[in-house]
């Protein structure tokens, strides 16, 4: 199998996990998926396209994602809700040294209790992914969301 | 014998608040359709001034910003001269909505339907085939360019902030902010170039005065949000002052960080959480910067439609557009100065994570707003309590108060003729 197949195949198999993490609710496995000083971002279209610096999440370690997820869990008080997330196939943009650039499209379904599912947030990854003794991980990671009215509030990671 | 037909009235009149006090506010104020469209005429298209803008967002000719005051929307440009328009966006001709994009740079404006041509004062340029075609068809003699301008808005600005108001007769922003509150609006905004940092959205499904109350509220901050409560960013044992302008209905929330629990306040507020500690202290990397003086926060509401936050080394506006009783769009505009250092930019945006749509802080308010209405929706004959401090309106020097809630109602029965 070329090398170029491999890494494909690894990283279907990156986003798929990533995917199943967060629509599982297991927030806590979520930090795993990134080294230890990686960024995660969540970003609004506009902010991106303009350049401008604002975040909706800006996490800079992963310690900062661990911050988050006991915020989530431990302190912020908000409706539940499902997630479900379609992740499109992942394209390779680029390389810098051991690191590859990937991007892939996104979308997240929300569904409240009592209420039907809906189009929560939608938009592209543009990732960077090293290999480690683990296997892949997110180096950065920053969701550029189409979605940029929010309907009230997001709570858990993209 | 015909019966003589009355017109009918734009708006019903809305039901009745029994009482002259604000400290029970009934549920029907947040989700009565004609008191909503009375507060519309008189409050967002009366004699107030809404927020627009920073005049940073358009530093160019032609540069220009799409916004909307009340549901009604409007264009903020600057034109040649460096001066600032705010036009209603909505065609003279066939009332289009011809500006679509939320902010750019033109020659002029353009409706696309028949290509009438407006220049940054809303004056209308031309419109094709004026005098008809092959002597043919065109205007009538009588009509003039000149009738038929955009809807040109009362523009006032103060230290790089934008209001408008469709009100010719509105007084100026100086009176109508008042001394009290414009002590602390030109705290931060003193004539130092802003710097434009981005933007966020959100649609929250309820009333537009409950955003208000939030930021009138310090009763909440220092037990919902654990980490103001935990990290002395807002609790009830800081030092703090709550002012208002003389008709109550713009206000400063002021407080200063403490860095020690009161035993009372840790017993109470069950959101404390003495052992709490980041793995990423960045996040609360606070820089004292000398503009603020003794405080480290100060919170204003300007009625009726913004928001000016400073949380330690945080600034946004949050403005606030109704799209209805139960519904309204929340944008916040963050913001820093243009002689901040890169560490302080990336202070600022690393501080953001409290704030906006996701934030460790204000995430929940947007949620507990959409419950609040919920509760209204479901029992019309429910009234709020909104006694804490007691039932009177007046400046405080603690947080144990929903004064300026009812401050505001005050306020707002009055306009409202309620």
């Amino acid at each position: 199998m070329s090398a170029d197949l491999a890494l494909r195949l690894d990283l279907a198999d990156l986003y798929a996990a990533y995917g199943a993490c967060l629509d599982g609710g297991r927030l806590d496995d979520w930090p795993s998926f990134f080294t230890e000083d990686c960024r995660y971002r969540l970003v609004p279209r506009e902010n991106h396209d303009r350049g401008l610096p604002l975040s909706t999440m800006d996490l800079r370690s992963r310690g900062a994602l661990l911050d988050r997820v006991y915020g989530v869990k431990s302190t912020l008080f908000h409706a539940p809700y499902y997630q479900r997330h379609i992740i499109g196939p992942a394209r390779v943009t680029g390389r810098d040294g051991d690191a590859i650039h990937s991007e892939a499209n996104y979308l997240v379904i929300r569904t409240k209790r009592d209420a039907p599912s809906e189009v929560f947030n939608t938009g592209r990854y543009i990732d960077r992914v090293v290999r480690t003794a683990e296997g892949l991980r997110f180096t950065e990671k920053i969701c550029v969301f189409d979605s940029e009215l929010i309907p009230n509030s997001i709570i858990y990671p993209i | 014998m015909t019966a003589i037909q009355t017109p009918p009235n734009r708006s019903k009149p809305p039901p009745n608040w029994d009482g002259s006090g604000t400290s029970r506010i009934p549920a029907w104020v947040y989700t009565d359709p004609d008191t909503y469209a009375r507060e519309l005429e008189r409050i967002f298209y009366g004699p107030h001034w809404s927020y627009v803008g920073l005049e940073v967002e358009i530093p160019d000719a032609g540069s220009f910003k799409r916004t909307s005051i009340g549901e009604r929307s409007v264009i903020m440009v600057r034109n040649r001269q460096g001066a600032i328009s705010v036009l209603e966006n909505r065609c003279a001709h066939r009332a289009m909505r011809f500006c679509q994009e939320r902010s750019g740079k033109v020659k002029s404006f353009v409706c696309p339907y028949h290509q009438w041509n407006y220049n940054f004062d809303g004056q209308l340029l031309g419109v094709p085939f004026q005098r008809g075609v092959k002597g043919q068809g065109g205007m009538p003699e009588d009509f003039s360019l000149s009738d038929r301008s955009l809807t040109k808005l009362r523009t006032a600005i103060r230290g790089g902030v934008v209001f408008a108001s469709f009100d010719p007769d509105v007084a100026p922003l100086e009176d109508y902010i008042g001394p009290q509150v414009l002590r602390y609006f030109d705290r931060t905004f003193d004539g130092r170039k802003l710097v434009l940092q981005g933007y966020s959205r959100q649609r929250i499904p309820g009333n537009w005065k409950l955003m208000m109350e939030n930021i009138k509220d310090p009763y909440h901050p220092g037990l919902l949000h654990t980490w103001f409560v935990t990290f002395g960013l807002w609790r009830a044992d800081n030092r703090s002052q709550l002012v208002m302008d003389a008709k109550g209905r713009h206000a400063c929330m002021i407080s200063t960080r403490n860095t020690v629990v009161d035993e009372e306040v840790a017993a109470v507020a069950t959101s404390y959480r003495a052992n709490m500690q980041l793995n990423d202290m960045r996040m609360l990397d606070i820089v004292h910067e000398p503009w603020w003086g003794d405080p480290t926060v100060c919170m204003t509401t300007i009625f009726p439609s913004v928001v000016l936050q400073q949380q330690v080394n945080s600034l946004s506006t949050r403005q606030i557009i109704p799209l209805g009783p139960g519904e309204f769009d929340f944008v916040w505009t963050h913001f820093g100065f243009e002689d901040d250092t890169p560490e302080m930019t990336d202070r600022r945006m690393r501080q953001a994570n409290l704030f906006g749509p996701a934030g460790f802080v204000s995430a929940d308010d947007g949620e507990v707003i959409e419950f609040s209405q919920q509760g209204f929706t479901q029992d019309k004959d429910f009234a709020t309590l909104c006694e804490l401090g007691g039932v009177g309106v007046g400046d405080a020097d603690h947080m144990v108060t929903e004064t300026l809630i009812r401050g505001m109602y005050r306020y707002w029965r009055e306009v409202m003729d309620l």
